[in-house]
């Protein structure tokens, strides 16, 4: 397990580099003059510019660029955006919201994807099996933002059930209902994954010995179809926590969400090298961490798999 | 049976003196030809009238069944006929000079303008149609891309593997560390796509993420087909390595390729639609369902049908092409033809 762990987290690395290259470089590549940027446009002498250019390493060749990046990066130092605030301490603020929410759509997809699948997928052809599969279609189809929008509109203006957006503090409750819609695509795609998997394995041979040995049907169900089903789900729900993490780009900006897609958003508009870059990498981490811990899951839902 | 040329099915009841084991007393639902009702000989004498059915013409008998199929099928035509001409759909040019009068603006449909008017006073109807193509073309063409490209690269790594298969799959895990929307966003920003923006540059971003996914599919695909003893036969025979690729490998993975691709085409025009509502997709003269969706949040509260309607149709369409690949899935795949 400890070999396999280590051999993961070496395959890690160059996705990391990767990544974090290929954003430094499309990021490098857009046009724009952070430097008069920062001085709101106004003439600066010479070597002012030169000194600032020199603070930001601006001045240096890409290659060294992205070198010191990497290096303060790994040191925990993400420099400090063209506006002078510190990325970490940005990404600080920012990060806990979005995680926060991200992990809320990943309980809602989870919770009531798992339940409406399994439902699903042992009555299947039945209505209410159909109604799902109709209904997810439809999820499917239908943008984000429109989604957004329209929930937005109905349960928070129309119906003033909850707050339309987002106060600062961003708590549990406000977040529901950004949460629900992030987490609604993902929802349907957990519903169908858990359905196809249910009725593969509702008819398989062990499934046939736990009912026959007299087991309830609940039990049957929970410990003996459930746990064999989802190994699928599992798989998904972790690389989709990165997708989520990334999607909220979206989501945050229809109820302002104070998170890191808005932080992302502005410092890409503006061309703030230090801050993207800074924020894909922890996406990227998130991503690749998270599907690290879907590897070790497997083994806890599927005894037969063993990791040498 | 070469000695025996005018054999008569019919006599192997009678000649049946040996037999092969007793028949079970137990009703069986299934008919199973019992060994001797079904002599030697008759085995040699089956009659193959006609070519045995493809994998593709016996999908395509079990898709003309399908409503699901004949739904999706029948939208999509629909689409393409309007993107195609839009003129054929409306008598209003929405580029036209009087397309939008400032004095009808946010009003709602009445006769000859069904769908009323957005902020501008333009006809909401027309726009729809006419937003069409945008659309359909960033679909198509993105998922065309992406399958000669995603398939080529993935079928070269799965069938030689080797280092073409080791870079690819870093590559791969590179790009699907990146989120969609999240890469197109940065790609947009790129001088290059920021000053030409346009149905071509939204394209190319997509394809630019969209491939790995397609790649990693065909690899897989490729890898299952590439040691069957029909590939193993063409090899003896004397074809070459690459040739056998083509001609035998390719044509056996394409089905969950054509599944994929069909689906993705969706989720394309969803994408598209998704950075033009972030303002990096489409400039805003280009009329396209994003474009729309996006101008018409912004009159939710007074005018929330304006959003409706290019929404439907953007989601009608994309519903269309995940319910066509879902029929596809089902068809090809003979063990749920079987099930369902």
């Amino acid at each position: 397990m400890l070999s396999f762990m280590l051999k993961r987290i070496a395959q890690l690395i160059p996705v990391f580099i990767g990544a974090t290259l290929l954003v430094y470089f499309l990021v490098f590549a857009t046009p724009g003059d952070p430097i008069s940027a920062l001085s709101g446009g106004k003439p600066m002498s010479e070597a002012t510019r030169a000194a600032l250019e020199a603070q930001y390493n601006l001045d240096k060749p890409f290659w060294v660029q992205y070198g010191l990046y990497l290096k303060n990066l790994l040191t925990f130092d993400l420099g400090t955006s063209f506006s002078g605030q510190e990325v970490s301490a940005m990404l600080g603020r920012a990060f806990p919201v979005t995680a926060r929410l991200a992990i809320l759509a990943l309980l809602i997809e989870g919770i009531f994807g798992i339940i409406f699948g399994v439902i699903a997928g042992m009555r299947k052809g039945k209505w209410f099996d159909s109604t799902i599969l109709i209904a997810s279609l439809i999820v499917i189809a239908v943008p984000t933002f429109v989604l957004g929008f329209v929930l937005q509109f109905v349960v928070g203006v129309k119906l003033d059930l909850v707050k339309p957006t987002v106060s600062g503090s961003a708590t549990w409750g406000e977040l529901f209902l950004p949460a629900l819609v992030l987490g609604l695509v993902s929802l349907a795609y957990v519903v169908r994954l858990t359905r196809t998997s249910v009725i593969e394995n509702k008819s398989a041979d062990f499934v046939r010995t736990a009912t026959a040995k007299g087991l309830s049907r609940r039990r049957v169900i929970t410990v003996h179809i459930l746990r064999n089903s989802l190994i699928p789900v599992v798989t998904f729900l972790g690389a989709d926590l990165g997708g989520l993490m990334g999607g909220a780009i979206v989501t945050e900006g229809i109820f302002n969400v104070p998170g890191v897609g808005h932080l992302l958003y502005q410092a890409i508009q503006k061309g703030e090298t230090p801050t993207v870059v800074a924020v894909v990498g922890v996406l990227v981490i998130v991503f690749v961490v998270a599907n690290l811990v879907v590897d070790m899951l497997y083994a806890l839902l599927d005894p037969r798999i063993r990791y040498a | 049976m070469p000695e025996n040329q005018n054999f008569n099915p019919e006599d192997g009841l009678q000649m049946s003196k040996v037999r092969a084991g007793k028949v079970s007393k137990y009703k069986i639902d299934h008919y199973v030809a019992p060994l001797e009702e079904t002599p030697l000989q008759a085995v040699d004498s089956v009659k193959e009238t006609g070519k045995p059915l493809s994998m593709w013409a016996e999908a395509w008998r079990s898709l003309r069944k399908q409503p699901l199929f004949i739904i999706s099928a029948i939208l999509i035509l629909a689409v393409i006929v309007v993107a195609a001409f839009p003129q054929l759909f409306t008598s209003i040019d929405p580029n036209g000079q009087n397309a939008c009068q400032l004095e009808y603006s946010n009003e709602p449909g009445r006769p000859g303008h069904i769908m009323g008017f957005n902020l501008q006073g333009c006809d909401v109807y027309a726009r729809v149609i006419y937003g069409t193509r945008a659309s359909l073309l960033v679909g198509v063409f993105t998922t065309l891309i992406v399958v000669i490209l995603g398939g080529a690269l993935g079928a070269l790594a799965g069938f030689y593997g080797g280092w073409i298969d080791a870079i690819l799959a870093r590559l791969g895990d590179i790009f699907f560390a990146l989120p969609l929307i999240l890469g197109a966003i940065i790609v947009m920003q790129l001088p290059a796509f920021r000053e030409n923006r346009s149905v071509w540059t939204v394209i190319v971003t997509l394809a630019i993420f969209g491939w790995p996914q397609l790649a990693r599919i065909t690899r897989g695909a490729v890898i299952e087909a590439r040691d069957a003893d029909y590939v193993k036969a063409s090899r003896a025979l004397g074809l070459s390595k690459f040739k056998s690729l083509v001609k035998h490998v390719l044509p056996n993975s394409l089905a969950p390729i054509i599944v994929v691709a069909t689906v993705n085409l969706g989720v394309y025009i969803v994408a598209e639609a998704t950075l033009s509502f972030l303002g990096v997709g489409l400039p805003g003269e280009v009329m396209s369902w994003g474009n729309d969706i996006s101008l018409a949040q912004q009159q939710l509260r007074s005018n929330p049908m304006m959003l409706m309607w290019p929404a439907l149709f953007l989601s009608v369409t994309v519903l269309s092409f995940i319910m066509l690949g879902d029929a596809v899935r089902d068809a090809l795949d003979p063990k749920a033809r079987k099930g369902a």
